[in-house]
């Protein structure tokens, strides 16, 4: 009786508050919203997938956005100013994320919001950053940036895209591993893009894309696709994503049991956050994989990359240094790291003082054309189109031998290049 | 008794209208969101809470709308008014055709029914890729959100066209439940036999309750698309035949307000939660068992029980 009394009061105050701010404020209830100083912090929005579908790359890139944190502020904030991240759980939902984006850009007072990694959240929310004109630098994949779908408030300087990445990988699946491929992809948008444009690829290579098969999101067994793969197949070329990856993995082991099966080309995606050791994992030896970066610590990994590894706390297997069991999400998280050192580089370029400049911002960002392989840019160098907003890296095809997978082939970065789809400089600020 | 509640709505109205001029930018930009899910629970009220069709499906009308808007704006280039009116009309329509085929059904297989039908919508979105972009979704042109030559990507203009599109919707809920068709319809959900012996068509009536329902949904999907720019498959799934649900029962079934005091405490609630802990909806869950144990009829129920009659 009295809980429901409690309750019946909190409604009221809620009600009060509607009609008159103030008094909410003055409880404490909205916090300030004095505008950011010059020598005030910088703060940037972190959009973290910590809940939902996204967790376990969430997990990775709050991680990695802590101690791109750390090295950035000991080394002297940007401009000299210290720097703060402020994490918000979109819950890797498209609705929330928009509204989180809000949050920070409106109530934490953000000078822009980087970091998603989901298509749908990404595109969820970029339209709130348009409308609020404060910078999205998403961390995503996806080639719904580069393919002009977006807006000029959004860009993606730290990753490479599906497209690119698929372009790149094409011509040695055909050289290498066979011509005739069948594909297994998610049945839903990020799927598409890896069944689009690698089938587009592999048919510039003289190959042929013989069968594909889509696997529904809600899918959590996946046995019965498993004979719709063709006998005549040479590749197999699977990407699955979710919590249901490592069940994918092992079913199509116990599917091709001991006996012979096509070469297996996949994406590390498959296998994000999962450790190569797990049973029933066995059957991919002298399988390959790409990776944008390699799990495993290479014999000739730069300084720069061993230092990143050393500061997002990952050993040389790819798990968390101390925890064999949490396996990184390596091939992605980089693209934090390398996002906030593009944040530094065009606030600094553009004289960044507050969110006045967010635009002048975006205008420095779109100068840029490229970024030198360091510790800025660990995963390799990159070129960037200023023009469709994205970022273009080298790829890596690795073979996974010993219980570890072991690079054996790079692309260079003209290899993912394709001609402009978009021109957002085009569009006004 | 017939025409009570209309000082109180207007009171909310008007307290919501202030602030347009009074909320901080967050807020004022949740009041639109949560103004455009009321309205939409405000019809599910219609349908569960007046007349007793525990549907599991209305995100499939929800759905109807948010596509019907968009793809009436981006393939059929209609002007977004025109976007609007096809989007309401589509969760209608929607609500009409389920409603003729699962309305055949009652109690735990009407819930039933009605959630494989929104199931197999949503799944419909997903094999649409070519044009729904699946559960990526698709982004809505700057064109096809400049309503009479306002922009609804402004805040400004989007919370008074919200905050209309709430008031025509909970007036016109008011109007109807204290109408005779709205004693009718609460007359099925109370004794339908009953109401069946004194002459009325069960049927006509719940259809009628729930393709109004659907429209009401239709409505704010359409509206979700146009304000917010987004359509997208996670807009479509079981979760959005869920939360509309749960806003009804937390601010009072059978109330005319209840859904708007569900949809904005529950997404406070989640907000607030959220910035806590990333078991956000444990927090949620067990603030939704204290309100069960302590207010059976949700907020506005449990207040009008205890005395608070002027409550709408």
């Amino acid at each position: 009786m009295t809980d429901g009394l409690h309750l019946t009061s909190t409604r009221r105050t809620v009600l009060k508050g509607l009609a008159g701010t103030g008094a909410l404020a003055a409880a404490g209830f909205f916090p300030g919203y004095s505008n950011a100083q010059s020598a005030a912090p910088i703060r940037l929005g972190f959009q973290l997938h910590r809940t939902g579908i996204g967790a376990s790359y969430g997990r990775w890139y709050e991680r990695t956005a802590t101690a791109a944190l750390k090295r950035l502020n000991d080394g002297g904030g940007i401009s000299g100013r210290p720097v703060e991240i402020v994490f918000e759980d979109d819950g890797t939902d498209p609705a929330r994320g928009a509204e989180i984006f809000g949050k920070l850009a409106t109530q934490s007072n953000c000078d822009l919001v980087f970091g998603a990694l989901f298509s749908h959240v990404v595109i969820g929310t970029a339209p709130r950053a348009a409308e609020l004109k404060v910078p999205y630098l998403v961390c995503s994949e996806g080639h719904h940036v580069a393919s002009g779908k977006l807006n000029r408030w959004t860009l993606q300087p730290g990753i490479t895209d599906v497209k690119s990445q698929v372009q790149a990988m094409a011509p040695w699946v055909s050289s290498t591993l066979g011509k005739k491929v069948t594909m297994i992809f998610p049945d839903f948008a990020f799927g598409y893009d890896h069944r689009d444009y690698f089938s587009a690829a592999m048919k510039a290579q003289g190959g042929e894309v013989i069968a594909q098969i889509a696997v529904p999101p809600t899918e959590s067994s996946f046995t019965r696709y498993f004979p719709q793969i063709p006998a005549e197949t040479e590749v197999l070329y699977h990407v699955m994503v979710g919590p249901a990856v490592l069940t994918f993995v092992k079913e199509l082991g116990e599917f091709y049991g001991s006996g012979g099966h096509p070469q297996l080309f996949g994406f590390i995606d498959s296998l994000e956050a999962v450790d190569f050791a797990s049973p029933g994992l066995e059957f991919l030896a002298g399988s390959h994989f790409w990776e944008a970066m390699p799990r495993y610590r290479q014999a000739d990994a730069t300084p720069a990359e061993t230092a990143y590894r050393a500061a997002v706390g990952v050993d040389d297997n790819g798990a968390a240094t101390g925890d064999a069991k949490d396996v990184s999400t390596y091939s992605h998280m980089f693209s934090v790291w390398e996002t906030l050192s593009v944040i530094k580089a065009g606030m600094e370029a553009s004289g960044y003082a507050g969110p006045a400049d967010r635009a002048k911002f975006v205008e420095a960002l779109e100068a840029m054309t490229g970024f030198a392989e360091g510790e800025d840019h660990p995963q390799g160098a990159k070129t960037f189109n200023g023009k469709t907003h994205q970022a273009f890296g080298i790829q890596n095809i690795s073979k996974v031998e010993g219980g570890r997978l072991n690079v054996v082939h790079k692309t260079s970065i003209e290899d993912g290049m394709y001609p402009d789809e978009a021109d957002y400089t085009t569009q006004p600020l | 008794m017939r025409g009570g509640g209309l000082l109180p709505v207007a009171g909310l109205l008007g307290v919501l209208a202030a602030g347009q001029w009074l909320l901080p930018a967050y807020h004022h930009a949740n009041l639109v969101r949560i103004m455009v899910l009321a309205l939409y629970a405000t019809g599910y009220n219609i349908a569960f809470g007046y007349t007793g069709l525990l549907s599991l499906g209305h995100a499939l009308f929800f759905a109807a709308g948010l596509y019907g808007a968009s793809f009436a704006a981006t393939l059929a280039g209609l002007p977004p008014g025109a976007a609007l009116a096809a989007g309401t009309a589509a969760g209608g329509l929607a609500a009409a055709a389920v409603g003729v085929l699962a309305l055949r059904t009652a109690g735990v297989a009407f819930m039933i029914v009605t959630l494989m039908f929104a199931q197999a919508g949503w799944l419909a979105i997903l094999a649409l890729g070519p044009w729904t972009r699946g559960d990526e979704g698709i982004v809505l042109p700057d064109a096809a959100r400049a309503l009479a030559g306002f922009d609804l990507s402004d805040d400004a203009v989007r919370y008074p066209l919200a905050l209309a599109l709430f008031a025509a919707g909970l007036l016109a809920c008011l109007w109807l439940v204290r109408s005779r068709a709205g004693r009718v319809m609460v007359a099925m959900r109370e004794n339908e036999e009953r109401a069946r012996m004194l002459g009325y068509d069960p049927f006509r009536v719940k259809l009628a309750a729930l393709a109004i329902s659907g429209t009401y949904a239709g409505a704010a999907g359409a509206a979700y698309a146009l304000m917010f720019g987004y359509a997208g498959a996670s807009l479509a799934s079981v979760q959005y035949s869920i939360l509309p649900l749960l806003w009804v029962l937390v601010g009072g079934a059978g109330t005319v307000a209840g859904p708007f005091v569900g949809c904005l405490l529950m997404f406070y609630l989640i907000d607030y939660a959220s910035s806590l802990t990333s078991a956000t909806l444990l927090l949620v869950g067990l603030a939704l068992l204290v309100l069960v144990l302590f207010a059976p009829r949700g907020i506005l129920g449990t207040l009008r029980e205890k005395g608070v009659r002027w409550l709408p």
